[in-house]
């Protein structure tokens, strides 16, 4: 299945795009675990320099990486007026730092890393989880499924939409109900076609 | 995917409503002159999908969603995704959404067919705002470093749209029980036995 222009993935050939799509989420979730150890704003701003640096190597421009953060921009402002306000602004500037640096690291890993790269990274993981009741094909098929849906849903929106400008109406209980109700005939359908290529019931 | 094994049809429904919960991060965000914070319908989707396919499927329905937002797709409101969004402020309402999911789930399958709105409200509202808030605000508690009442001042402004959703789920989730029979057990009365359709 085509997955190439779905996400959010920048192609390119640095070194971080050929990285195995497992080590940069290891690297990633060790980030996670040594950020408990930034103190300090030394030590905060020299993690900070470092991931922006990575962004340069990974050839995304400025813009790129501020799109990543833009999104949580009420509540930073609302974070950096609490910390300012009880604890000055050295405080204030190291736990938005670390929150800064998590959220730009793991964009990166994103940026960086194809859909299909990381659905095999995760079904080639959850094989450890084979004694815990996960079953890795099972997996894959139900991401895979997933997926299929994302385009399938923006065309019933399309064809929601369309009928209701048609009819004039615009509130979203008048948008959400037949939504829904033509979503679960598409899922009627794609659990018939599931059986019929030999899915087990 | 995990013990007991879903039937091909659950399978399906799971990934439909994954793709629904990004539907409705489709719908543009309605702005409120009183609120600094806009409407957005992409958090109905907890109480829509645990209403309308139960807990079991819609929790994992809700865990899908974020397994593809985490590996990269845009699927949350206004075209965001990947893992830096679990890693933001507001991450422990996105960890919430599969659990509330469920809980909702569990609350309507108690009440059965047909749905009733009236009960829909308080299983909305208590899933949907006081369990979730507990998630959003516990985790942004614990990324933030801010103080309780610090934290729920920051979340105040979200109260009021979400008091809307939990109306317009339950008017939705009848919407479609109506059109859709099927999907929840019939109600046990007392006396009568069981009328399972």
């Amino acid at each position: 299945m085509n997955t190439g222009t779905l996400g959010l993935y920048r192609p390119g050939t640095s070194p971080l795009h050929r990285a195995r799509a497992g080590t940069k989420l290891l690297g990633l979730a060790a980030l996670g675990l040594g950020s408990v150890f930034l103190t300090t704003w030394q030590t905060v701003t020299a993690a900070l320099a470092l991931v922006v640096a990575l962004y340069a190597v990974a050839g995304l421009p400025p813009r790129t990486m501020l799109r990543q953060v833009r999104p949580m921009l009420f509540i930073v402002v609302f974070v950096a007026v609490f910390h300012v306000w009880t604890a000055g602004w050295v405080r204030a500037y190291e736990v938005l730092g670390v929150i800064l640096l998590l959220v730009l690291a793991a964009a990166l890993v994103t940026l960086t890393t194809p859909v299909s790269a990381m659905v095999d990274a995760v079904v080639a993981a959850a094989g450890g989880l084979r004694r815990f009741g996960v079953d890795p094909e099972r997996l894959g098929l139900i991401l895979m499924l997933g997926i299929r849906c994302v385009p399938l849903m923006s065309t019933l929106v399309a064809e929601v939409r369309e009928a209701q400008s048609a009819r004039g109406t615009r509130s979203l209980r008048a948008f959400a109900v037949p939504l829904i109700v033509r979503a679960l005939r598409e899922a009627d359908a794609m659990g018939e076609a599931l059986v019929a290529r030999g899915v087990d019931d | 995917m995990a013990t007991p094994r879903s039937t091909s049809r659950d399978l399906a429904l799971i990934a439909i409503f994954a793709g629904i919960t990004f539907a409705l991060g489709l719908v543009p965000p309605l702005y409120v002159p009183i609120s600094p914070v806009p409407i957005t319908a992409q958090s109905l989707s907890c109480m829509l999908t645990g209403s309308i396919i139960g807990a079991r499927r819609g929790g994992l329905a809700l865990l899908l969603f974020l397994v593809l937002t985490a590996i990269g797709l845009p699927l949350l409101s206004g075209g965001r995704g990947g893992i830096g969004a679990f890693m933001g402020p507001s991450a422990g309402f996105l960890i919430g959404w599969p659990i509330v999911t469920w809980l909702i789930g569990l609350l309507t399958e108690r009440v059965g067919a047909p749905y009733r709105v009236g009960a829909g409200l308080g299983i909305n509202a208590l899933g949907g705002i006081v369990v979730l808030y507990l998630f959003g605000i516990g985790g942004m508690i614990l990324r933030t470093q801010m103080t309780l009442p610090a934290a729920l001042l920051a979340n105040a402004p979200f109260i009021p749209g979400d008091l809307v959703k939990v109306v317009i789920a339950a008017l939705v989730a009848k919407g479609v029980h109506s059109a859709y029979p099927g999907l929840l057990q019939q109600r046990r009365t007392a006396g009568a036995g069981a009328t399972v359709a």
